[in-house]
């Protein structure tokens, strides 16, 4: 029989909240994490502003040892290790000890977009000066894409499958259901499933080429990120990392741990950039199928959403988004069950979005509440033409969350769309 | 440089690569780095960049070869200093 697969731990760094309990306080009260960024000014973007988590000296050394510090330059290794080991100490498992064997049964599939730009950056200016020998031995373990599962495992001692997958801004929500399959199919028993998104001039000045993100609020930070918003214009750049531990349920019983919720299935796909998609821009034919297969193998209906946590952007594509959501799940106006987007307050976290976006979906079926959506009070008339604008709620509401829906979409015309039910 | 001098200055920089089981007091001249110590051998590198800083001097690929024990590194940084 299919094993069920159930979430266990949460771990989370983001720009509003490092850790859960701050950042489960950054969600109720709608804090923004989007600040001013100096760098980016001196630089001359356009965009100015960005979403950045704020992490003390002392915090670091909670996770790292000084040696591990040392000409240390990768902020995605930092938060997605702070986020992995939070996940793990909340699901109540202990790392390996080094003289005992390593933990066969435990996994982990941790995303990124890319890893350590501003070491590469580092590097690169030591390389031109002819001075390669000066890399030491740092360079390569915190620019190679799996740097933040290769930490995560040395400090934890899995003995799994050890990994990082990269599928843009779909990454976080696909590293779920790579966990999740591999549990399903009995090869792990445990997997810490996560992103983490870097932050930074190296990693954002792309994005502010392309002129994707917003220069129209660099004077009013917390009011930059619109999601649903007739004024959106643009995304905010942010970082950060999320973690969840899932668990075979047989295992999360046997061990007594808390259970958050389960997973009950999903689907992964691609627009193939055919049709409307394109390399930057999402086939709404693959949107629609990904929901629909992923509601098909959750063996749920569209009438069972109650909530779904949107990838909604602040771009000129949410009303679109809206309106697949409307068509996969059949349903809309006054049938449409609650949204929002997290977002309005941490900026798009890229690589990091999916898996801090699915935290804060846990957070709201575990707590029971929607958590407000910020900076849509002047909704986009074509969502309203959609959906009611109660289905959008801007102050926090209190609400059970049976089923939850989360998807994120990622330059390439790649999908990836996920199903928890409260436990 | 006497050795003593040089040990003084080099012992901290070796310290500061030990895993958490070795003290700094386990430190000895015919310490083999790796093998007794257990230093990881990719940090060797970067004792030689921290060495090099500190002293002011470089390494070649073959004094890199020779660097085993805590006794090699002071010697080689004694050769190093001479000929500056």
């Amino acid at each position: 029989m299919k094993k069920r697969v159930v979430i266990t731990g949460l771990g989370v760094v983001a720009p509003n909240g490092v850790g859960v309990p701050e950042f489960l306080e950054a969600i109720r009260k709608g804090t923004s994490g989007i600040t001013f960024q100096p760098k980016l000014e001196a630089l001359g973007f356009s965009c100015q502003v960005g979403g950045v988590p704020i992490i003390s000296e002392d915090k670091k050394r909670e996770y790292f040892t000084e040696l591990q510090l040392r000409n240390f330059n990768s902020n995605g290794i930092l938060y997605g290790v702070m986020a992995g080991m939070e996940a793990l100490a909340d699901a109540g498992i202990s790392a390996a000890k080094n003289d005992e064997q390593a933990l066969w049964d435990l996994g982990i599939v941790f995303g990124v977009a890319t890893s350590g730009v501003e070491k590469f950056r580092e590097s690169i200016y030591k390389l031109d000066d002819k001075k390669v020998r000066r890399l030491g031995s740092t360079a390569v373990v915190q620019t190679m894409a799996s740097g933040v599962s290769a930490y995560l495992s040395g400090m934890i001692g899995a003995g799994n499958s050890v990994t990082t997958n990269s599928a843009a801004c779909a990454t976080g929500t696909e590293a779920i259901l790579m966990g999740y399959d591999r549990i399903v199919s009995g090869k792990a028993t445990q997997m810490l499933c996560g992103s983490t998104g870097e932050d930074g001039p190296y990693i954002w000045g792309g994005f502010d080429a392309m002129k994707v993100i917003t220069y129209k609020h660099n004077d009013e930070p917390t009011k930059a990120s619109r999601p649903l918003s007739a004024t959106a214009s643009g995304f905010v750049p942010g970082s950060g990392a999320g973690a969840m531990m899932l668990e075979s349920l047989e295992s999360a019983e046997k061990r007594g741990a808390t259970i958050y919720a389960e997973v009950l299935g999903g689907s992964v796909n691609s627009g193939g950039q055919r049709n409307d998609g394109s390399m930057t821009a999402p086939n709404s034919q693959a949107v629609k199928r990904c929901i629909s297969e992923a509601l098909a193998e959750a063996k749920i209906q569209g009438s069972d959403v109650d909530y779904i946590n949107g990838h909604l952007t602040a771009t000129v594509k949410d009303p679109l988004e809206i309106e697949n959501w409307c068509e996969a799940l059949g349903r809309r106006g006054t049938n449409f069950p609650f949204i929002n987007s997290l977002k309005a307050m941490t900026g798009h976290c890229l690589a990091g979005s999916g898996s801090v976006e699915a935290v804060s979906t846990i957070l709201q079926m575990r707590h029971s509440f929607v958590f407000p959506n910020v900076n849509c009070e002047d909704l986009h008339p074509e969502i309203t033409k959609l959906i009611d604008t109660e289905c959008i709620p801007l102050s926090c509401i209190k609400a059970d969350i049976n089923i939850a829906v989360k998807a994120s979409f990622g330059f390439g015309d790649v999908n990836a769309c996920v199903i928890f039910k409260k436990n | 440089m006497t050795s003593e001098e040089i040990f003084t200055q080099l012992s901290p920089i070796i310290t500061l690569y030990l895993p958490e089981d070795v003290t700094k007091d386990q430190i000895e001249l015919q310490s083999d780095l790796t093998a007794q110590l257990n230093i990881n051998s990719a940090h060797l590198v970067d004792i030689v960049l921290d060495v090099e800083d500190a002293f002011d001097i470089e390494f070649a690929n073959e004094d890199m070869e020779k660097m085993r024990t805590v006794a090699d590194a002071i010697q080689i940084i004694q050769k190093k200093l001479e000929s500056k």
